[in-house]
Order: structure tokens, then C-alpha cells, then sequence
């Protein structure tokens, strides 16, 4: 950070005494002012986020009633949410889903949004704010409003998708009724919702691309896909792996696009461990066994937010 | 660059590829705007047939025959209708009020602990900042269920206090984690200045760090606004009853009920709680990108 590096220059003593007096003490003040000024942010980290995080933890050992541990037949006691999740089809279709739908919508998201993000580059500087405007509007509509649109356009008898395939001669699709027509709706969703994040980081880090690496290329005569191989794609490697990540715990953890356009349905095919947690938590009333569903979500978060922290640490150095 | 072995090739040529060069450009922007023309219209087309579906009555939409993307007879009533319906005023105002306080405890909260943590070092301050950014890559699924007991003992449940009290674990770390990084960015020399002329910490925070870090101010703020206005998960755990509803849980909990879904109204109805958003990005794009991508690349 730029603060570390202003640290350097060492500061000349203050000719008078009076005034390194008034300095020390701002010093020996400061840091009680500091914690007053933090306070707030570490109620809000600790007993909102850190107390919630260890407190879902214990929830998830107990039994439904949360009189005592939930007792368990061959995992160690209180540990018996997690053997009945672990006994139970409908738990195991939850993770697999979560995993395909985290999966193929980042990478199409992904691929997308930097395919998005090229095209934008390649325009005229001009029209750019206007088309990046137009095609940012997905991301900042509300998700669960949006996805009630999408929700009616997939309606199984007024489709008005169906209607457009109709005319192309293209056979109508049981969009939310069938178990793989369903998951890849929620894809498309997400997909639609998340590209134009994407394409507006990618455009970023393209933009900070110096032009004079493209101009040399150009004189070395390599070809626009050499151009891309060599030179966009190494100065872009952080970046796109700090979105990705990102990306990959946000739409692992999504919630509002199942519960609004299936509801995990048909026959619970389509929860996600979110939707799945919601259903059991608190729709089921058995809290516990909720927590332990949400639970599930956070070692591949942690994995994810790792890498992420290692990127971001990084590309600051980096910028240093 | 690595490019470079595959340069030596065709040094004579050098003058046929600059015209190559220059019709390999024009096809490259017609392409360009071939795919951005066909992306937009994907992309715009679910809001644009909420539009469409919002204009029409009851009696259109249910009719089967004939093209579902055009309006025949076209009608604000949907709109009407719901902008007299005490219901949909309350969820209005209910996401206003959670809205504005949230914001306001958001940047209240990050401008002081941004300051803190970005000027003043003192024990922990690194770790803190890390904490921050952890925290901020945190979702709400996670945490729903424990929230939901803590706020159900505290007897917040079905009230939107008990969302005021949450949502700042959404909104906090992120505008935190960006004010940092622009506080950090104002040099170093301003403070000095300031400190030698004997500004106090407060006054040094409020006459210099805010005003030339205004920019990232109104990012952040506007952060803070979609994510309250659009959070989704809270409110569908800890809301039941209707007079507390904010517009998203209202809207796809209470307009989408019965057998004979109203859907020009849920149509009219989400794009009227999408307005408030999408109204701020369009006057304050530039903000607000900054904002998006301050998170990736600034710190």
C-alpha cells in the first residue's frame, strides 16, 4: 500500500520543543483514539459475523428440540445432523447440484463476460460508456425481482421464450417441469445476472493493459490470438482469478434465484445447500439440522477465500 | 514479450501487413458491435418483457393466441393498482426506512474505522484490515440460521429493527475494505500539513480525508444502497407478516399468491421496487462501476 511505502522517509525532528511535545502526545493519543474509531466495526465483525459463525456451529450440534447434543450412531455424539445429512439421498443430490450449477455457471460467466468485455474493448472509445451502460442493467436489478421476469418468461404455458423458439421452428421446452431443463434455467439466470460483473472487471483490467505492449506485438507481427495468449491473458491472470473466486463463493452460496424460480422443485432436484438450509431450517423448523446444511458451504468457501486473500495481497504488491 | 519468436518471419512484408492490419481492424469492430447488438438483446430481454407483460390487462396476458411481445391495448392500470395499495406503499416504505439507516451506520461505521485503519497503526490494525476483507467474502447463506436464532431472542423477529440490525454484516465489510484503499491512497504529505498546523485526528478526518476521498464516499454509498435494497435472504428468513416487509420479499412473497397469478401486476410491481437502483446507476454509472471494481484492485 502506498501507506507503507510513505513510511520510509525518516522525519526530521521538530525544531522546537514545545511542538515535538504537542506531536508526542497526538502519538500517545492516537492509538486510544484509533480503537474509539474502530469499535463500531468490531462490534459489527465480531458479534454479527465472527459470534453468528461459531454459534451456527454449535446450533448444528444439537438435537431438533435443541435440548441437548443430537446423539449419533457412528460419528462421535453431537455430531448427528451431519451422519443423517450424510445418510440421506436428498442431501447428496443437494451437493452435487451446488457443485454443477457453482461450477458451469462461473466458467460460462467467465467466458462471457471477457468475451463481453473484448468486444466492448474493441469498440471506439466513445460509444463505450453507452453500450457498457446498457449492458450492465442486468447486475443492478435486484436478483429476486429479475428472476420473477424470468420466472413468467419460463411459465409452462405462456413461455414467451417458447413462443420466440416456436417461430424458428424450434420445439418448446419444459423449461422449470423437468429435473435437467430446471437446473440449466437457474444456470441461465445466474449467468445472465453475473456476465456483466465480469465483462465490467475484465473491461478494468484491459484498460490497464499498457498499449504499448500491444504496439509492440504488432511490430513483432504476432496475430490477434498470439496477442491475446501472450500478452492479454498474463497481465489479466490475477484479476481473473480474484474474479473467479469471487464469483465462485457468491453463486455457490446463491439463494435467491432458486427459492424465487423453482423453489428448489421438481422433487427437490434443484436446492442448492442454501435453499436446502432454508427449507429445513426454517421452513421445516429444525434449526439444527439447517445449520449443519449451511455448514457444508463453508470449506469450499474457505479454499476459495484463501486463493482470493493470496491474489489480492498480490496484486497490491504488485501496484507497490 | 514472449511474442517476440515469432517475429523474424516476414520483415519484408512489413507494408502489405500494415493493410492487413488495417481491414483485419474494421472486421474486428464490425464483429464487435455484431456481438454487442445480439448480447444486449439477450441481456435486456427479461426486463424489457416486464415491461411489456406490466402494460398489459389480466384479460391480454391470459389470452394464448397471437404474439406475447407486443401490446395491444395498453394500461397503466397495473401500476395504478399498486401504487394505491396500502400494502405495497408500506413494503415501500419500510425498504426505505431500513435503506437510509443502514447506509447512514454503514459509512458512519467505515469512514471511522477506514480512517483508523488506514492512518493510525496500532496494534492489530493489519489484522484487522484482513479481517475485513474475510469477512466480507462471508454470504449470508451461511450465517442466516444462527442470525436467525440471535434475532429471535432478541424478539426481532417479523420486524424490520431486526433487519436494521443485521444488514450491516452485508454492507460494512465491503465499504470498509474500499474506504481503506481510498484513504490510502491520499498522500501522505496532506496529514502532515494538516498535523503541523494542529489539526486535531477529528478535524483532520472531516476537513481533509472526506472531502478528497468524496468520490470513493459516494461509491461506497452507493454500494451500501443496492445491497440493503436488494438483500433478499434476511427478510425472507425473519419477515412473515406483510406490514414489515421491505419491496423484494413483499413483492415475490405477497403479489404472487393464489391460482390466477395477477402477472401484469408482479410484473409492475418488481419493476417498480428495481426503479429505486436502477435510477441511482443510471445518473451515477460512474460511481458506482468505481465502486464494483474498487473491490478487486484497490487495498
Amino acid at each position: 500500500m502506498a501507506a507503507d511505502a510513505s513510511m520510509a522517509p525518516p522525519m526530521t525532528p521538530a525544531p522546537g520543543s514545545g511542538r515535538a511535545s504537542t506531536l508526542q502526545r497526538l502519538a500517545r493519543r492516537r492509538s486510544s483514539i484509533a480503537v474509539l474509531m474502530t469499535t463500531p466495526l468490531l462490534v459489527v465483525l465480531l458479534g454479527l459475523v465472527a459470534y453468528p459463525a461459531g454459534y451456527g456451529i454449535y446450533l448444528s450440534t444439537l438435537n431438533r428440540r435443541m435440548t441437548g447434543f443430537m446423539e449419533a450412531e457412528w460419528l462421535p455424539n453431537g455430531l448427528g445432523n451431519f451422519e443423517i445429512l450424510f445418510e440421506s439421498e436428498t442431501f447428496w443430490a443437494v451437493a452435487l447440484q451446488s457443485c454443477i450449477f457453482a461450477i458451469t455457471a462461473v466458467i460460462l460467466k467467465a467466458l462471457i463476460g471477457f468475451w463481453l468485455a473484448h468486444m466492448l474493448n474493441d469498440i471506439p472509445a466513445k460509444g463505450q460508456r453507452k453500450w457498457r451502460g446498457m449492458l450492465l442493467i442486468p447486475w443492478v436489478i435486484p436478483p429476486a425481482l429479475s428472476t420473477l421476469g424470468w420466472w413468467w418468461m419460463f411459465d409452462p404455458s405462456y413461455s414467451s421464450i417458447n413462443w420466440l423458439f416456436q417461430v424458428v421452428g424450434i420445439a418448446e421446452v419444459p423449461w422449470l417441469g423437468e429435473k435437467w431443463w430446471a437446473r440449466l434455467s437457474i444456470i441461465i439466470v445466474n449467468v445472465w445476472y453475473g456476465a456483466p460483473f465480469f465483462m465490467i472487471m475484465y473491461l478494468a483490467a484491459l484498460k490497464s493493459v499498457p498499449e504499448q505492449l500491444y504496439e509492440a506485438a504488432a511490430i513483432d507481427g504476432a496475430s490477434s490470438w498470439q496477442r491475446l495468449r501472450y500478452v492479454t491473458l498474463p497481465m489479466m491472470a490475477n484479476i481473473i482469478s480474484i474474479t473467479v473466486l469471487f464469483s465462485l463463493i457468491v453463486t455457490f452460496s446463491n439463494y435467491d434465484i432458486v427459492r424465487v424460480l423453482t423453489n428448489g422443485g421438481p422433487r427437490d432436484l434443484t436446492h442448492v445447500f442454501a435453499s436446502y438450509a432454508f427449507q429445513v431450517g426454517i421452513l421445516s423448523g429444525n434449526i439444527p439440522r439447517g445449520a449443519a446444511v449451511s455448514l457444508f458451504m463453508f470449506p469450499i468457501l474457505a479454499i476459495c477465500a484463501f486463493f482470493v486473500l493470496r491474489g489480492v495481497t498480490r496484486r497490491n504488491k504488485e501496484q507497490m | 514479450m514472449s511474442a517476440t519468436p515469432t517475429s523474424r518471419r516476414d520483415l519484408p512484408g512489413i507494408y502489405s501487413k500494415a493493410g492487413s492490419l488495417r481491414a483485419e481492424r474494421r472486421w474486428a469492430l464490425i464483429w464487435a458491435y455484431i456481438s454487442l447488438i445480439i448480447s444486449a438483446a439477450i441481456l435486456l430481454m427479461p426486463p424489457v418483457y416486464m415491461l411489456i407483460t406490466s402494460f398489459k390487462t389480466s384479460r391480454e396476458i391470459a389470452d394464448q393466441n397471437g404474439n406475447p411481445w407486443i401490446v395491444r391495448d395498453p394500461t397503466l392500470g397495473n401500476y395504478w393498482a399498486l401504487i394505491a395499495d396500502p400494502m405495497f406503499q408500506g413494503f415501500f416504505f419500510n425498504s426505505v426506512i431500513i435503506t437510509l439507516v443502514v447506509v447512514v451506520l454503514t459509512m458512519v461505521i467505515s469512514i471511522l474505522a477506514a480512517f483508523a485503519l488506514s492512518r493510525m497503526r496500532f496494534w492489530g490494525s493489519q489484522v484487522l484490515a484482513t479481517g475485513v476483507f474475510l469477512t466480507y467474502l462471508v454470504p449470508d447463506t451461511l450465517l442466516f440460521i444462527p442470525l436467525y436464532q440471535i434475532v429471535g431472542g432478541l424478539g426481532l423477529l417479523n420486524s424490520i429493527w431486526g433487519l436494521i440490525l443485521v444488514y450491516p454484516t452485508l454492507t460494512v465489510p465491503f465499504c470498509t475494505w474500499i474506504m481503506i484503499g481510498y484513504f490510502a491512497s491520499i498522500p501522505k504529505e496532506l496529514d502532515e500539513a494538516a498535523l503541523i498546523d494542529g489539526a486535531t485526528w477529528p478535524q483532520m478526518l472531516m476537513k481533509i480525508f472526506i472531502p478528497v476521498a468524496l468520490p470513493g464516499i459516494i461509491a461506497a454509498t452507493i454500494f451500501a444502497f443496492t445491497v440493503s435494497w436488494a438483500a433478499f435472504v434476511y427478510p425472507t428468513a425473519f419477515i412473515t407478516t406483510p406490514d414489515q416487509m421491505p419491496l423484494t420479499i413483499g413483492v415475490v412473497s405477497q403479489l404472487v399468491r393464489g391460482d390466477t397469478f395477477a402477472w401484469g401486476q408482479i410484473m409492475a410491481g418488481a419493476l417498480l421496487a428495481a426503479l429505486p437502483p436502477v435510477i441511482v446507476y443510471a445518473f451515477l454509472m460512474d460511481y458506482y462501476i468505481a465502486g464494483l471494481t474498487a473491490g478487486a484492485t484497490k487495498g
